[in-house]
């Protein structure tokens, strides 16, 4: 009895673990496939899939015969001890020790290749890093004008585009986060007017699409000269974070203990000292969580980036976007810029994993 | 947190204390000018400069940064120096201000702007009352973006759903559950322009001819098994179903932790005791796993429905909203960026709004009931 029950428990596991592996291993194989080609150079990646790099059998030649002057193609021929018309060659034939034999081209060539099929092993061709020097790099175009100037364009750079990334995601994470906790600290710790019908009003805006703003907001930054700049998109990401930040930072503050807070009230601390020197540092796990949640968000944004920052600072997700748009079928570039596109996030995500989860569990409904 | 000099201020006579006042007034007005005027400065070098990329970059993360924090030094400060009731009233104005402004300029008032804006002509001059409405409810591409966001909610959410429940009652059993998770879950983190390049080149297709071989997974397969290649992303309507396909493999990690978290909170008696009881796995999932879950069920159905209605992203990369794949916020960004229709741009955004009314409401209402401890 116990025994067929701990059968029946393994057989069970064993299924389970294969469902999962087989869900894993498509999960998995999209980006094994890009990441793969994007070590390979762009003639390989052209002429074969990424999984040749994979050890298979490959025909592969291994010699050539020109016939012989005298010999009728028109008729069925003798070679290597076989008798076949054109015909036939032109299809292939195999030879009884597993070599075949294939035409070249029209008859007049008179040539047939002799190829063999081998064992190829892992990465037979060579792989390179090539593509990731090419996309960081980029190619300078020099161009003249119509007055004549000779003009000197970066080529799609991801190189400077990580640059950008980072000044527009490094400040767009800490300022939502900075005006959030005192905004936090306002709501849950302060007494004044409204706070109530205030609150309330950031709770109705938490899933507001943003697509609601860019038409006003724009007209706004070109009023005030703020198209292209990092200041306009540094506001534009705070301003649609601030709702999520403010509403997780409140619930997590207003959790703080009373006593402590009102022990430091009756020594006498400002309202200053209590927010920077208690609530900030009882509040790191909340500030990490959003903080992760913000820069992955921000890092990867597309839409914010195209309306409001545009060419001028091109970050990744925007010069990524135009190589697909400009030269969608040069994988080495694509691919190998995919990966670079995906190294901070990646990085990131994997050191603080935890702190992710925890704020994806507090609520991550964002507009 | 009096300052020293208030008390002597009254033992040097009327002259030093009406100077110690003065400084404070001239002080209080002067540094938040100073601090102003500074961080202006740096915004228009910033705007401007052709100074190394390096050097722009850095200077504006210091910049961002600390003129934040500075702005809310300078700002409390100034209102501490002010007398005693006035420090009260106005410090919490102080803290929660700067957030209010910011969210009413970019959130709370472009609903009414917006709203305003679509009842008016392309360039935001003339009224036209409800056509910018009729095009978005009467136009053949927007009849069919609606269809499209249909399948996206109704498919995709279903997809990413069912496969995080699957994913994370089947792993709650495994002593691998972390590696599972963690490898169902690494796409939440990269953008959905690399998603798409990635899916891109898995949906490629190079035709037919002697000597080509195709280099995408997917036709790589289909050839494999006897089949046809085929150029999948223009083939509607089933293009759509290759794009939800990558929203799927991007959101399913989401519903896997949390759905998983809400599993591990159940309590383990429970399950034991229908097991000794002898409900079977199956009934054990529909009738205690499911009902204890479903409010959680219920979050993150409605996060995902709100992300496939707003998706935008992935389209664009891939196929541009061509060959049958609009969606809505691809429209929206056709009609103000590429037609420069700020009306029926407006009017769309409108149409999206409309959609997530009735998670405001409800997201209102629960807090409501929460609210007892505000």
């Amino acid at each position: 009895m116990a025994a067929s029950y701990k059968n029946q428990k393994t057989r069970s596991s064993l299924v389970i673990n294969g469902v999962l592996i087989l869900i894993s291993f498509f999960w998995l194989l999209p980006t094994l496939g890009v990441f793969i080609t994007s070590f390979r150079n762009s003639q390989d990646i052209f002429t074969s899939g990424w999984w040749t790099v994979l050890p298979h059998k490959e025909n592969i030649q291994s010699g050539e015969i020109v016939l012989d002057p005298a010999v009728d193609v028109n008729v069925p021929m003798q070679i290597e001890g076989i008798t076949a018309t054109f015909e036939e060659l032109r299809q292939g034939v195999d030879l009884s020790d597993g070599r075949t034999l294939t035409w070249y081209g029209n008859k007049r060539t008179r040539t047939i290749l002799v190829s063999e099929e081998k064992w190829v092993g892992f990465f037979f061709k060579p792989l390179t890093i090539d593509n990731y020097k090419d996309v960081l790099t980029g190619k300078e175009i020099s161009f003249t004008d119509a007055g004549g100037n000779e003009i000197t364009r970066k080529g799609n750079s991801l190189g400077s585009a990580f640059l950008n990334s980072i000044a527009v995601a490094v400040p767009a994470t800490i300022i939502p986060i900075l005006i959030a906790a005192f905004a936090a600290f306002g709501f849950s710790w302060l007494n004044f007017p409204g706070r109530s019908v205030i609150f309330t009003m950031v709770v109705a805006i938490l899933v507001v699409p943003l697509q609601i703003s860019l038409v006003p907001i724009l007209q706004d930054y070109t009023k005030l000269n703020l198209n292209g700049t990092f200041l306009g998109i540094w506001l534009a990401h705070t301003g649609f974070g601030l709702p999520l930040a403010t509403y997780l930072l409140f619930n997590y503050m207003s959790t703080l203990p009373r006593d402590l807070l009102e022990a430091a009230y009756i020594d006498g601390a400002s309202n200053f000292t209590i927010f920077t020197k208690l609530i900030l540092p009882l509040s790191v796990p909340a500030l990490a969580s959003f903080a992760i949640f913000q820069f992955l968000w921000v890092w990867n944004d597309y839409l914010i980036a195209l309306v409001f920052l545009g060419d001028k600072s091109r970050v990744v997700t925007y010069a990524l976007a135009s190589i697909v748009g400009e030269k969608g079928q040069d994988w080495h570039l694509l691919t190998a810029g995919a990966f670079v596109s995906m190294l901070l996030p990646l990085a990131v995500f994997f050191a603080l994993q935890r702190f992710f989860v925890r704020g994806l569990l507090a609520g991550s409904v964002k507009g | 947190m009096q300052k020293p000099q208030d008390k002597n201020s009254g033992t040097t006579g009327i002259v030093g204390g009406l100077a110690a006042t003065l400084g404070r007034i001239l002080i209080s007005f002067f540094v938040p000018v100073i601090t102003f005027l500074v961080l202006w400065q740096v915004f228009i070098f910033l705007r401007d400069s052709d100074a190394p990329q390096i050097v722009i970059v850095l200077v504006a993360i210091i910049w961002g940064v600390a003129g934040v924090a500075l702005l809310y030094i300078v700002s409390n400060w100034f209102v501490e120096q002010l007398p005693d009731p006035w420090t009260r009233h106005l410090q919490p104005f102080v803290y929660v201000g700067p957030a209010v402004v910011i969210m009413g300029w970019y959130l709370a008032v472009p609903v009414l702007r917006t709203l305003i804006l679509s009842f008016k002509d392309d360039i935001g001059v003339k009224w036209v009352g409800f056509d910018n409405y009729v095009f978005a409810f009467t136009d053949r591409i927007m009849l069919e973006t609606f269809r499209n966001n249909l399948l996206w909610m109704i498919i995709g959410t279903a997809f990413s759903v069912g496969l995080g429940l699957l994913i994370a009652v089947l792993a709650d059993r495994t002593r691998f559950e972390s590696v599972y998770k963690a490898i169902i879950f690494t796409p939440m983190a990269i953008s959905f322009v690399g998603a798409g390049v990635i899916w891109k080149f898995v949906y490629t297709y190079k035709g037919e001819g002697v000597g080509i071989e195709e280099i995408g997974l997917l036709n790589a397969v289909v050839l494999a098994l006897g089949g046809q290649s085929q150029p999948w992303l223009s083939l509607p309507p089933w293009n759509n179903l290759f794009l939800i396909v990558i929203m799927v493999w991007l959101q399913t990690g989401y519903a896997m932790v949390v759905i998983s978290s809400a599993i591990k909170g159940i309590p383990l008696e429970l399950l034991e005791a229908a097991r000794i009881d002898g409900a079977t796995e199956i009934q054990a999932f529909f009738k205690i796993i499911i009902p204890y879950i479903k409010g959680t069920l219920i979050t993150v159905i409605t996060t995902i429905v709100i992300f496939s209605l707003k998706l935008f992203d992935i389209v664009r990369v891939m196929t541009g909203g061509n060959n049958g794949t609009n969606v809505i916020a691809n429209e929206f960004y056709l009609q103000r960026f590429t037609y420069g229709n700020t009306g029926r741009a407006s009017a769309i955004a409108i149409v999206l709004l409309i959609a997530v009314i009735p998670v405001i409401v409800n997201n209102l209402r629960e807090f409501n009931k929460e609210r007892r401890a505000f």
